[in-house]
């Protein structure tokens, strides 16, 4: 085993890394303000991945063009799911909330599946493609921009909820729902906000992955399991560890394709999982 | 201090209508393959008493103690496989394997359950889950029984019974499922009267309360986790002797898991009859959805699935059966 072979899968599980952290941070936002777990998160990508390709398809509009679209309806449709359904589910017991949110996952799925079939599609010709050669090392193009989007959004929003008054006031209203309504916080104006943002994530991830990803009904299901781990590893509510871990979670699943075997690659991550909780229960950095 | 506690009536006794319903409703299980005699029929109702079995199985842990387990399909898929792969490679009867299928699935429980349960509310939740998606993927690699494209099991025509199948009718097939489940109903009935079952209960309400009066936590849930997975496993045993192939994408696939606790959920998990009301909803939705629409039909149960969940966990999260026992409670205290 060649190290420029094991520095190819670090820097390309990396990579994918950065996108496993921006779809657990949406995730990690939602949890830390309402302690809800989002169990549909993985299929409002799916749908981010299936606008951006109808945007494509009907429009002919490049993936990175309709980005700011897709994470507009992503944000939308994270405002409705909010005002719709999980401010019913705040009142309900856990099992209540966790089915919720499950069942409406299973619907959008079958919805998905009934609208547009089980096939994996592609967008053909998007306007990144082909790849990058760095010393020995090959990095695909959208994926190293997509890349380089993860990590501008995850400045983004950190710059959003640690320098401005809106941000801050979602950080108080996670830490503390009364004390933050006593101080003049409007909750239900951040936790809708919180669902904007979180599912806007969403959305550009989606976006992004649909350039170089295939798009079909169950693909939210895969990348929704190593959220979880993501989340768990990062602390429920701490941004930053979520993307940490992300890209934790990237090389590991990675390194471990490439060292064992292939298939088993999900498992190492898993067992990563129940490593931490069991031994470390507030995740690798605790909570912010 | 048991006595007293059964003694009590936690709410009080159902109107004398409400016996001779139950009464009638046991009387048509024994009377109903011969008043439908359509093979569908039958098999409409031996998914039906599988699915309630399961459910319950769900509803030991979760119900009872408070556990939300989002991987029992690993146990369905130990029953199935245990007597299937004894049966084929051994020729041993699926009789033995169900006996062995318990007891790997209850050991499975321990080895799952001794470091996961621990975990309180979302996190245990997502450790099943992920725990179930990796012995899926196990099983799917594993030559010795199949890897992915699954077994068959070997048909055999002589001694039904002992080798439990049945070529000519689904009858005797009904008779199994309506034991199997009734079994594991009184089981839990008894359970739930039990000194383990009001232990569990007080542990599931009060974590903190339940542990200062002497409640040994961790054990407790890995024994009612165990009773589950046994259980659960036995529903696998029978489901694999009736459709006799085992693919592990159908058997350990997480749907299971989920729908066994949309089953209870909707009934009303923690009750007794909630698990059997779910899955008399929930599958026949599915199996004439699949009729009427063909082979979309798939998509459109679940589609169905989906929101009928959503909307009992918004509006009724206690389950369609409270509805019902609010109505009886309010009739008994008018005065």
């Amino acid at each position: 085993m060649s190290g420029e072979l094991i520095l190819q899968a670090v820097i390309s599980g990396l990579l994918m890394g950065l996108i496993y952290a921006l779809v657990a941070v949406g995730l990690t936002l939602i949890f830390g303000l309402m302690e809800i777990v989002n169990f549909a998160h993985g299929e409002f990508l799916m749908l981010a991945m299936f606008t951006a390709f109808w945007f494509w398809t009907l429009a002919g509009l490049d993936p990175m063009l309709s980005l700011p679209f897709v994470v507009i309806l992503l944000a939308l449709a994270g405002i409705l799911t909010q005002l719709g359904i999980i401010q019913r589910l705040l009142k309900a017991p856990m099992l209540a909330q966790i089915c919720g949110t499950f069942g409406l996952g299973i619907a959008l799925r079958a919805v998905a599946q009934f609208l547009w079939t089980p096939d994996f599609r592609t967008i053909a010709n998007p306007l990144i493609a082909g790849r990058v050669q760095i010393g020995p090392i090959f990095i695909g193009q959208p994926q190293l921009i997509t890349g380089g989007v993860c990590l501008l959004s995850f400045a983004a929003l950190w710059w959003f909820v640690t320098r401005t008054e809106t941000g801050l006031g979602l950080q108080a209203t996670a830490q503390d729902r009364q004390a933050a309504a006593v101080m003049g916080i409007a909750t239900e104006r951040m936790f809708a906000l919180g669902w904007a943002i979180g599912l806007g994530c969403v959305g550009i991830a989606g976006t992004m992955l649909s350039t170089f990803y295939y798009i079909f009904p169950e693909v939210g299901t895969n990348f929704a399991l190593l959220a979880y781990v993501a989340v768990a590893l990062g602390g429920f509510g701490n941004i930053l560890g979520s993307l940490l871990a992300g890209v934790l979670i990237g090389i590991v699943e990675s390194l471990g394709g490439l060292l064992l075997d292939p298939s088993y690659k999900t498992l190492i991550v898993f067992a990563l999982y129940l490593a931490v909780v069991i031994l470390r229960p507030h995740g690798l950095f605790g909570r912010f | 201090m048991l006595k007293t506690a059964l003694a009590e009536r936690l709410w009080p006794r159902p109107p004398l209508w409400m016996s001779a319903l139950g009464a009638a409703a046991i009387a048509l299980l024994i009377v109903y393959p011969f008043v439908f005699t359509a093979s569908f029929s039958h098999h409409l109702m031996i998914l039906i008493l599988l699915y309630a079995l399961m459910a319950q199985s769900w509803n030991v842990v979760a119900g009872l103690s408070g556990q939300i387990s989002l991987g029992q399909a690993i146990f369905f898929g130990i029953g199935a496989y245990s007597s299937s792969v004894l049966f084929a490679k051994y020729a041993i009867t699926p009789w033995a394997g169900l006996l062995v299928g318990m007891l790997l699935s209850a050991l499975a429980a321990i080895a799952i359950g001794v470091p996961t349960l621990r975990l309180r509310g979302h996190y245990f939740a997502i450790a099943t889950l992920l725990i179930g998606s990796s012995v899926q993927i196990v099983f799917q690699r594993w030559d010795w029984v199949g890897a992915a494209s699954g077994l068959y099991v070997p048909i055999e025509r002589t001694a039904p019974f002992f080798y439990l199948q049945f070529h000519t009718s689904k009858v005797p097939y009904y008779y199994l499922a309506l034991g199997a489940a009734a079994a594991g109903y009184l089981v839990v009935w008894k359970l739930r009267r039990s000194r383990l079952g009001f232990r569990l209960q007080a542990l599931r309400d009060d974590p903190d309360a339940a542990a200062s009066l002497g409640i040994a936590i961790a054990r407790h849930k890995v024994l009612a986790f165990m009773i589950s997975a046994a259980m659960m496993s036995v529903a696998g045993t029978f489901y694999a002797q009736y459709v006799l192939v085992l693919d592990p994408e159908r058997l350990f696939s997480t749907e299971i898991s989920i729908i066994v606790l949309l089953m209870s959920v909707l009934g009303g998990s923690g009750t007794l009859w909630g698990p059997a009301v779910g899955a008399a909803i929930l599958v026949p939705l599915s199996e004439y959805s699949r009729i009427w629409f063909g082979g979309t039909g798939r998509t459109i149960d679940l589609i169905i699935y989906g929101i009928l969940i959503l909307l009992v966990c918004m509006w009724r999260p206690s389950g369609i059966l409270s509805l019902l026992e609010e109505r009886i409670r309010r009739r008994a205290t008018m005065p």
